[in-house]
Protein backbone atom coordinates (compact mmCIF):
# COMPACT_ATOMS: atom_id res chain seq x y z
CA UNK A 1 0.00 0.00 0.00
CA UNK A 2 2.98 2.33 1.26
CA UNK A 3 4.42 1.55 -2.29
CA UNK A 4 1.24 2.77 -4.29
CA UNK A 5 1.25 5.49 -2.63
CA UNK A 6 4.65 6.78 -3.34
CA UNK A 7 4.47 5.29 -7.11
CA UNK A 8 0.83 5.63 -8.40
CA UNK A 9 1.82 8.31 -10.77
CA UNK A 10 4.06 6.25 -12.76
CA UNK A 11 2.28 3.11 -12.27
CA UNK A 12 -0.97 5.05 -13.49
CA UNK A 13 0.68 6.53 -16.73
CA UNK A 14 2.09 2.38 -17.10
CA UNK A 15 -1.85 1.10 -16.67
CA UNK A 16 -2.84 3.85 -19.22
CA UNK A 17 -0.52 2.89 -21.65
CA UNK A 18 -1.50 -0.89 -21.20
CA UNK A 19 -5.53 -0.19 -21.74
CA UNK A 20 -4.79 2.29 -24.16
CA UNK A 21 -2.48 -0.19 -26.27
CA UNK A 22 -4.95 -2.56 -26.07
CA UNK A 23 -7.83 -0.86 -26.70
CA UNK A 24 -5.82 1.00 -30.46
CA UNK A 25 -6.18 -2.43 -31.42
CA UNK A 26 -9.56 -2.79 -31.30
CA UNK A 27 -9.89 0.42 -33.30
CA UNK A 28 -7.39 -1.51 -35.87
CA UNK A 29 -4.28 -1.22 -35.18
CA UNK A 30 -1.86 -4.63 -35.28
CA UNK A 31 -2.21 -7.35 -33.34
CA UNK A 32 0.32 -7.41 -30.09
CA UNK A 33 1.11 -4.01 -31.74
CA UNK A 34 -1.48 -1.24 -30.18
CA UNK A 35 1.96 0.69 -29.68
CA UNK A 36 5.28 -0.56 -30.51
CA UNK A 37 7.54 2.72 -31.28
CA UNK A 38 10.15 0.47 -33.00
CA UNK A 39 7.39 -0.98 -35.33
CA UNK A 40 5.94 2.41 -36.03
CA UNK A 41 9.13 4.66 -36.66
CA UNK A 42 9.92 1.75 -39.39
CA UNK A 43 6.50 2.15 -40.57
CA UNK A 44 7.34 6.16 -40.78
CA UNK A 45 10.64 5.23 -42.77
CA UNK A 46 8.23 3.33 -45.07
CA UNK A 47 5.99 5.83 -45.78
CA UNK A 48 8.93 8.28 -46.36
CA UNK A 49 10.14 5.69 -49.27
CA UNK A 50 13.53 5.07 -47.16
CA UNK A 51 12.66 0.70 -47.70
CA UNK A 52 10.46 -0.76 -49.97
CA UNK A 53 8.29 -3.07 -47.65
CA UNK A 54 5.41 -2.63 -48.93
CA UNK A 55 3.27 -4.04 -46.04
CA UNK A 56 4.68 -1.57 -43.54
CA UNK A 57 4.33 2.00 -44.59
CA UNK A 58 2.14 3.99 -42.70
CA UNK A 59 2.78 8.12 -41.45
CA UNK A 60 1.50 6.42 -37.78
CA UNK A 61 0.28 9.50 -35.61
CA UNK A 62 1.27 7.87 -32.26
CA UNK A 63 4.72 9.07 -32.43
CA UNK A 64 3.88 12.20 -33.78
CA UNK A 65 1.74 12.36 -31.01
CA UNK A 66 4.17 11.44 -28.52
CA UNK A 67 6.70 13.89 -29.42
CA UNK A 68 4.24 16.90 -29.66
CA UNK A 69 2.52 16.30 -26.31
CA UNK A 70 5.51 16.08 -24.37
CA UNK A 71 6.24 19.08 -25.98
CA UNK A 72 3.23 20.63 -25.01
CA UNK A 73 3.38 19.25 -21.42
CA UNK A 74 7.05 20.70 -21.11
CA UNK A 75 5.86 24.09 -22.12
CA UNK A 76 3.21 24.04 -20.14
CA UNK A 77 5.22 22.72 -16.58
CA UNK A 78 8.02 24.61 -17.42
CA UNK A 79 10.47 22.01 -18.39
CA UNK A 80 10.94 22.88 -21.66
CA UNK A 81 15.02 23.02 -22.34
CA UNK A 82 16.82 22.95 -25.55
CA UNK A 83 19.91 20.88 -24.92
CA UNK A 84 22.45 19.10 -26.60
CA UNK A 85 26.07 18.33 -27.45
CA UNK A 86 26.50 15.06 -25.78
CA UNK A 87 28.22 12.80 -28.54
CA UNK A 88 25.55 12.76 -31.29
CA UNK A 89 26.98 10.64 -33.80
CA UNK A 90 27.34 8.12 -31.44
CA UNK A 91 23.60 8.65 -30.49
CA UNK A 92 23.20 8.33 -33.96
CA UNK A 93 24.30 5.08 -34.25
CA UNK A 94 23.22 3.80 -30.99
CA UNK A 95 19.31 4.46 -32.36
CA UNK A 96 20.52 2.89 -35.54
CA UNK A 97 21.83 0.07 -33.90
CA UNK A 98 18.58 -0.21 -31.93
CA UNK A 99 16.32 -0.46 -34.13
CA UNK A 100 18.50 -3.20 -36.07
CA UNK A 101 17.92 -5.51 -32.69
CA UNK A 102 14.49 -4.45 -32.40
CA UNK A 103 13.37 -5.62 -35.89
CA UNK A 104 15.11 -8.80 -35.60
CA UNK A 105 13.25 -9.39 -32.45
CA UNK A 106 10.06 -7.43 -34.23
CA UNK A 107 9.21 -5.11 -31.62
CA UNK A 108 10.48 -2.05 -28.91
CA UNK A 109 10.45 -2.96 -25.06
CA UNK A 110 6.86 -1.52 -25.70
CA UNK A 111 5.87 -4.29 -27.84
CA UNK A 112 8.06 -7.15 -26.09
CA UNK A 113 5.17 -6.20 -23.10
CA UNK A 114 2.17 -5.83 -25.28
CA UNK A 115 3.06 -9.30 -26.85
CA UNK A 116 3.89 -10.88 -23.35
CA UNK A 117 0.38 -9.60 -22.47
CA UNK A 118 -1.03 -10.52 -25.82
CA UNK A 119 -0.16 -14.48 -24.94
CA UNK A 120 2.90 -14.33 -27.40
CA UNK A 121 5.54 -16.70 -25.53
CA UNK A 122 8.02 -15.80 -28.06
CA UNK A 123 8.48 -12.21 -26.37
CA UNK A 124 10.03 -14.21 -23.21
CA UNK A 125 13.11 -14.38 -24.65
CA UNK A 126 13.18 -10.94 -25.51
CA UNK A 127 12.66 -10.08 -22.21
CA UNK A 128 15.33 -11.86 -20.96
CA UNK A 129 16.92 -10.42 -23.56
CA UNK A 130 16.17 -7.22 -23.06
CA UNK A 131 17.20 -7.76 -18.94
CA UNK A 132 21.06 -8.70 -20.55
CA UNK A 133 21.05 -6.14 -22.54
CA UNK A 134 20.70 -3.44 -19.80
CA UNK A 135 22.79 -5.73 -17.56
CA UNK A 136 25.97 -5.41 -19.66
CA UNK A 137 25.36 -1.73 -19.86
CA UNK A 138 25.04 -1.34 -15.86
CA UNK A 139 28.07 -2.76 -16.19
CA UNK A 140 29.99 -0.07 -18.59
CA UNK A 141 27.68 2.77 -16.44
CA UNK A 142 29.48 1.10 -12.78
CA UNK A 143 32.91 1.10 -15.11
CA UNK A 144 32.34 4.95 -15.44
CA UNK A 145 30.90 4.86 -19.38
CA UNK A 146 29.30 8.09 -20.47
CA UNK A 147 28.88 9.94 -23.59
CA UNK A 148 29.97 13.64 -21.49
CA UNK A 149 27.28 16.62 -21.09
CA UNK A 150 24.83 18.20 -22.87
CA UNK A 151 24.79 21.82 -22.74
CA UNK A 152 21.52 24.42 -22.66
CA UNK A 153 21.45 26.14 -26.50
CA UNK A 154 18.88 28.35 -28.87
CA UNK A 155 15.44 27.84 -27.97
CA UNK A 156 15.10 26.97 -31.55
CA UNK A 157 16.91 23.55 -31.95
CA UNK A 158 14.44 22.26 -29.24
CA UNK A 159 11.10 23.26 -31.92
CA UNK A 160 13.08 21.22 -34.69
CA UNK A 161 11.83 18.25 -33.65
CA UNK A 162 8.16 19.00 -32.67
CA UNK A 163 8.14 21.00 -36.50
CA UNK A 164 9.35 17.90 -37.40
CA UNK A 165 6.27 15.81 -35.95
CA UNK A 166 4.22 18.28 -37.13
CA UNK A 167 5.30 18.23 -40.70
CA UNK A 168 4.51 14.64 -40.69
CA UNK A 169 0.94 14.79 -39.75
CA UNK A 170 0.07 17.28 -42.44
CA UNK A 171 2.03 14.90 -45.10
CA UNK A 172 -0.61 12.41 -43.07
CA UNK A 173 -3.56 14.50 -43.32
CA UNK A 174 -2.85 16.01 -46.67
CA UNK A 175 -0.98 12.73 -48.73
CA UNK A 176 -0.24 14.97 -51.15
CA UNK A 177 -0.13 13.55 -55.25
CA UNK A 178 3.86 13.11 -55.33
CA UNK A 179 4.31 11.52 -59.31
CA UNK A 180 5.11 7.67 -58.46
CA UNK A 181 6.54 8.94 -54.95
CA UNK A 182 6.33 9.03 -50.73
CA UNK A 183 4.42 9.28 -49.10
CA UNK A 184 3.49 5.43 -49.60
CA UNK A 185 0.82 3.51 -47.56
CA UNK A 186 0.69 0.38 -47.35
CA UNK A 187 -2.25 -1.25 -48.95
CA UNK A 188 -2.60 -4.88 -47.33
CA UNK A 189 -0.04 -6.24 -44.22
CA UNK A 190 0.52 -4.57 -40.68
CA UNK A 191 1.18 -0.95 -42.45
CA UNK A 192 -2.28 -0.76 -44.17
CA UNK A 193 -3.95 -1.33 -40.55
CA UNK A 194 -4.58 1.37 -38.40
CA UNK A 195 -7.06 2.78 -35.99
CA UNK A 196 -8.70 6.43 -37.04
CA UNK A 197 -5.97 9.09 -37.07
CA UNK A 198 -8.27 11.00 -34.74
CA UNK A 199 -8.28 8.38 -32.11
CA UNK A 200 -4.27 7.48 -32.34
CA UNK A 201 -3.29 11.04 -32.20
CA UNK A 202 -5.92 11.80 -29.25
CA UNK A 203 -4.52 8.74 -27.24
CA UNK A 204 -0.83 9.03 -27.83
CA UNK A 205 -0.82 12.87 -27.29
CA UNK A 206 -2.32 11.78 -23.94
CA UNK A 207 0.33 9.57 -23.06
CA UNK A 208 2.64 12.19 -24.23
CA UNK A 209 1.79 14.12 -21.59
CA UNK A 210 1.51 11.71 -18.86
CA UNK A 211 5.07 10.06 -19.80
CA UNK A 212 6.59 13.35 -19.89
CA UNK A 213 5.25 14.05 -16.38
CA UNK A 214 6.16 10.72 -14.95
CA UNK A 215 9.40 10.15 -16.89
CA UNK A 216 7.63 6.63 -18.16
CA UNK A 217 10.88 3.96 -18.94
CA UNK A 218 11.15 0.37 -19.84
CA UNK A 219 14.59 0.25 -20.12
CA UNK A 220 15.14 2.38 -16.87
CA UNK A 221 12.93 0.53 -15.36
CA UNK A 222 15.21 -3.11 -15.98
CA UNK A 223 18.29 -0.79 -15.44
CA UNK A 224 17.05 1.11 -11.91
CA UNK A 225 16.86 -2.31 -10.22
CA UNK A 226 20.03 -3.78 -11.75
CA UNK A 227 21.95 -0.34 -10.87
CA UNK A 228 19.59 0.86 -7.39
CA UNK A 229 17.47 -1.81 -6.36
CA UNK A 230 14.76 1.28 -7.18
CA UNK A 231 11.81 -0.34 -8.51
CA UNK A 232 10.07 2.93 -9.44
CA UNK A 233 10.30 3.12 -13.19
CA UNK A 234 9.46 -1.12 -12.85
CA UNK A 235 6.51 -0.07 -11.20
CA UNK A 236 5.16 1.78 -14.00
CA UNK A 237 5.75 -1.17 -16.55
CA UNK A 238 4.35 -3.95 -14.23
CA UNK A 239 0.59 -1.56 -14.28
CA UNK A 240 1.34 -1.34 -18.07
CA UNK A 241 1.51 -5.33 -18.21
CA UNK A 242 -0.97 -6.40 -16.15
CA UNK A 243 -3.74 -4.17 -17.71
CA UNK A 244 -3.05 -4.70 -20.73
CA UNK A 245 -3.52 -8.72 -20.13
CA UNK A 246 -6.59 -7.81 -18.36
CA UNK A 247 -7.92 -5.54 -21.42
CA UNK A 248 -6.53 -7.89 -23.55
CA UNK A 249 -8.49 -10.87 -21.85
CA UNK A 250 -11.78 -8.90 -22.16
CA UNK A 251 -11.55 -7.94 -25.39
CA UNK A 252 -10.83 -11.63 -26.34
CA UNK A 253 -7.67 -10.73 -27.55
CA UNK A 254 -5.47 -13.07 -25.65
CA UNK A 255 -4.11 -16.26 -27.18
CA UNK A 256 -1.34 -17.93 -25.57
CA UNK A 257 1.30 -19.53 -27.51
CA UNK A 258 4.38 -19.73 -29.19
CA UNK A 259 3.33 -20.64 -33.24
CA UNK A 260 1.54 -18.58 -35.45
CA UNK A 261 1.27 -15.13 -33.07
CA UNK A 262 1.10 -11.78 -34.96
CA UNK A 263 4.00 -10.17 -36.39
CA UNK A 264 6.21 -12.88 -34.65
CA UNK A 265 8.79 -15.17 -35.26
CA UNK A 266 9.60 -18.33 -33.09
CA UNK A 267 13.73 -18.24 -33.51
CA UNK A 268 14.47 -17.49 -30.15
CA UNK A 269 17.85 -17.40 -30.38
CA UNK A 270 17.12 -14.54 -32.57
CA UNK A 271 14.29 -12.99 -30.45
CA UNK A 272 16.77 -13.23 -28.07
CA UNK A 273 19.79 -11.68 -28.68
CA UNK A 274 18.12 -9.22 -31.00
CA UNK A 275 16.55 -7.39 -27.81
CA UNK A 276 20.30 -7.89 -25.82
CA UNK A 277 21.44 -5.90 -28.68
CA UNK A 278 18.47 -3.12 -28.20
CA UNK A 279 18.64 -3.25 -24.73
CA UNK A 280 22.25 -1.99 -24.60
CA UNK A 281 21.66 0.22 -27.09
CA UNK A 282 19.46 1.90 -25.10
CA UNK A 283 21.19 1.41 -21.73
CA UNK A 284 24.04 2.99 -23.30
CA UNK A 285 21.86 6.05 -24.80
CA UNK A 286 19.93 6.83 -21.50
CA UNK A 287 16.55 5.52 -22.27
CA UNK A 288 13.87 3.39 -24.28
CA UNK A 289 12.55 3.98 -27.64
CA UNK A 290 9.87 5.71 -26.31
CA UNK A 291 12.23 7.72 -23.55
CA UNK A 292 13.90 8.95 -26.22
CA UNK A 293 10.80 10.35 -28.68
CA UNK A 294 9.43 11.94 -24.74
CA UNK A 295 12.80 13.63 -24.79
CA UNK A 296 13.43 15.02 -27.91
CA UNK A 297 9.73 16.46 -26.88
CA UNK A 298 11.09 18.55 -24.34
CA UNK A 299 14.19 20.06 -26.01
CA UNK A 300 17.00 17.23 -25.53
CA UNK A 301 17.86 17.27 -29.47
CA UNK A 302 20.39 14.44 -28.39
CA UNK A 303 17.51 12.23 -28.01
CA UNK A 304 16.44 13.46 -31.23
CA UNK A 305 19.29 12.02 -33.00
CA UNK A 306 18.61 8.85 -31.53
CA UNK A 307 15.17 8.99 -33.11
CA UNK A 308 16.11 9.90 -36.65
CA UNK A 309 19.00 6.81 -35.76
CA UNK A 310 16.26 4.33 -35.54
CA UNK A 311 14.21 5.84 -38.73
CA UNK A 312 17.52 5.26 -40.68
CA UNK A 313 18.05 1.74 -38.57
CA UNK A 314 14.78 0.68 -40.10
CA UNK A 315 15.10 1.80 -43.85
CA UNK A 316 18.87 0.34 -43.65
CA UNK A 317 17.31 -2.64 -42.14
CA UNK A 318 14.55 -3.36 -44.65
CA UNK A 319 16.70 -2.83 -47.54
CA UNK A 320 19.64 -4.99 -46.50
CA UNK A 321 17.98 -8.46 -45.41
CA UNK A 322 18.28 -7.27 -41.80
CA UNK A 323 14.88 -7.45 -40.24
CA UNK A 324 13.04 -10.40 -39.54
CA UNK A 325 9.58 -11.57 -40.48
CA UNK A 326 6.75 -13.82 -39.75
CA UNK A 327 8.49 -16.69 -41.69
CA UNK A 328 12.12 -15.78 -39.58
CA UNK A 329 14.73 -13.81 -39.27
CA UNK A 330 16.17 -12.57 -42.34
CA UNK A 331 19.65 -13.59 -43.98
CA UNK A 332 21.63 -10.98 -42.39
CA UNK A 333 20.25 -10.79 -39.00
CA UNK A 334 22.65 -12.27 -37.54
CA UNK A 335 25.44 -10.52 -38.83
CA UNK A 336 23.97 -7.42 -38.63
CA UNK A 337 22.96 -7.99 -34.82
CA UNK A 338 26.68 -9.29 -34.19
CA UNK A 339 28.45 -5.84 -36.01
CA UNK A 340 26.03 -3.90 -33.54
CA UNK A 341 26.80 -6.19 -30.58
CA UNK A 342 30.45 -5.19 -31.47
CA UNK A 343 29.44 -1.40 -31.83
CA UNK A 344 27.81 -1.15 -28.45
CA UNK A 345 30.58 -2.87 -26.60
CA UNK A 346 33.22 -0.89 -27.93
CA UNK A 347 31.05 1.82 -26.96
CA UNK A 348 30.97 1.13 -23.60
CA UNK A 349 34.45 0.20 -23.56
CA UNK A 350 36.04 2.95 -25.03
CA UNK A 351 33.78 5.73 -23.82
CA UNK A 352 34.24 6.33 -20.12
CA UNK A 353 35.84 8.81 -17.95
CA UNK A 354 36.08 10.12 -14.14
CA UNK A 355 33.34 12.39 -13.51
CA UNK A 356 33.67 13.26 -10.09
CA UNK B 1 36.44 22.30 4.84
CA UNK B 2 34.53 23.43 2.00
CA UNK B 3 31.64 21.33 1.35
CA UNK B 4 31.86 19.32 -1.76
CA UNK B 5 30.28 20.21 -5.09
CA UNK B 6 29.16 17.63 -7.16
CA UNK B 7 28.63 19.35 -10.75
CA UNK B 8 26.30 16.84 -13.01
CA UNK B 9 24.48 19.35 -15.19
CA UNK B 10 23.60 17.89 -19.05
CA UNK B 11 24.63 13.95 -17.70
CA UNK B 12 21.95 11.36 -19.41
CA UNK B 13 19.97 9.06 -17.09
CA UNK B 14 21.65 7.40 -14.79
CA UNK B 15 24.72 9.40 -13.93
CA UNK B 16 22.90 11.88 -11.87
CA UNK B 17 21.46 10.14 -9.37
CA UNK B 18 23.90 7.47 -9.36
CA UNK B 19 26.92 9.49 -8.80
CA UNK B 20 24.58 10.72 -6.29
CA UNK B 21 24.59 8.14 -4.92
CA UNK B 22 28.40 6.70 -4.88
CA UNK B 23 28.81 9.58 -3.24
CA UNK B 24 26.10 9.87 -0.08
CA UNK B 25 27.51 6.25 0.65
CA UNK B 26 30.92 6.86 0.67
CA UNK B 27 32.79 6.47 4.17
CA UNK B 28 34.07 9.90 3.78
CA UNK B 29 30.44 12.09 2.95
CA UNK B 30 30.36 14.60 5.30
CA UNK B 31 27.67 17.00 3.35
CA UNK B 32 27.72 17.57 -0.34
CA UNK B 33 26.16 19.88 -2.81
CA UNK B 34 24.84 18.26 -5.65
CA UNK B 35 24.33 21.01 -9.18
CA UNK B 36 21.57 19.34 -11.49
CA UNK B 37 19.53 21.11 -14.58
CA UNK B 38 16.79 18.89 -14.98
CA UNK B 39 13.97 18.54 -13.18
CA UNK B 40 14.04 14.72 -13.47
CA UNK B 41 17.38 14.20 -12.49
CA UNK B 42 16.07 16.46 -8.63
CA UNK B 43 12.97 13.86 -8.36
CA UNK B 44 15.28 10.68 -8.97
CA UNK B 45 17.67 12.35 -6.33
CA UNK B 46 14.88 13.31 -4.00
CA UNK B 47 13.92 9.63 -4.52
CA UNK B 48 17.02 7.99 -3.45
CA UNK B 49 17.61 9.99 -0.80
CA UNK B 50 14.46 8.91 1.10
CA UNK B 51 15.55 5.66 1.31
CA UNK B 52 18.99 7.01 3.27
CA UNK B 53 18.44 7.34 7.41
CA UNK B 54 20.61 10.16 8.87
CA UNK B 55 20.82 12.58 5.37
CA UNK B 56 18.33 15.26 4.73
CA UNK B 57 18.41 17.59 2.34
CA UNK B 58 16.84 21.10 0.77
CA UNK B 59 16.69 21.96 -2.85
CA UNK B 60 17.40 25.40 -4.40
CA UNK B 61 15.91 26.12 -7.76
CA UNK B 62 17.36 28.81 -10.16
CA UNK B 63 18.48 28.32 -13.68
CA UNK B 64 19.53 25.01 -12.23
CA UNK B 65 18.98 23.04 -9.39
CA UNK B 66 21.31 23.11 -6.27
CA UNK B 67 20.44 19.78 -4.12
CA UNK B 68 22.00 20.41 -0.69
CA UNK B 69 22.61 17.18 0.85
CA UNK B 70 24.10 17.16 4.83
CA UNK B 71 24.00 14.13 7.68
CA UNK B 72 21.51 14.36 10.13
Amino acid sequence: MEFFKKHWKIISCGIFIGIAATLLQKFGNPANMGICVACFERDIAGALGFHRAAIVQYIRPEILAFVLGSFVSSLIFKEFKPRGGSLPLVRFFLGFFAMIGALVFLGCPWRAFLRLAGGDWNAIAAFAGLVIGVFIGVQFIKGGYNLGRNYPTYKFTGLIMPLLMLSLLLLLLIKPIVPGGAPFFSEKGPGSQHAPIFISFAIAFFIGIFAQRTRFCTMGAVRDIILMRDFHLASGVIGLLIFAFLSNAILGQFKPGFAGQPIAHTNQVWNFLGMVLAGLAYALAGGCPGRQLFLSGEGDIDAGVFVIGMVVGAGFAHNFGVAASPAGIGPWSAFAVIVGLLFCLATGVFMRKTLA
Amino acid sequence: MSKKILDLRGLSCPQPVFETKKAVEDPSFDGLEVIVDTKTSVENIQRLLSGFKGVSYTVEEGEDFKVNISKG
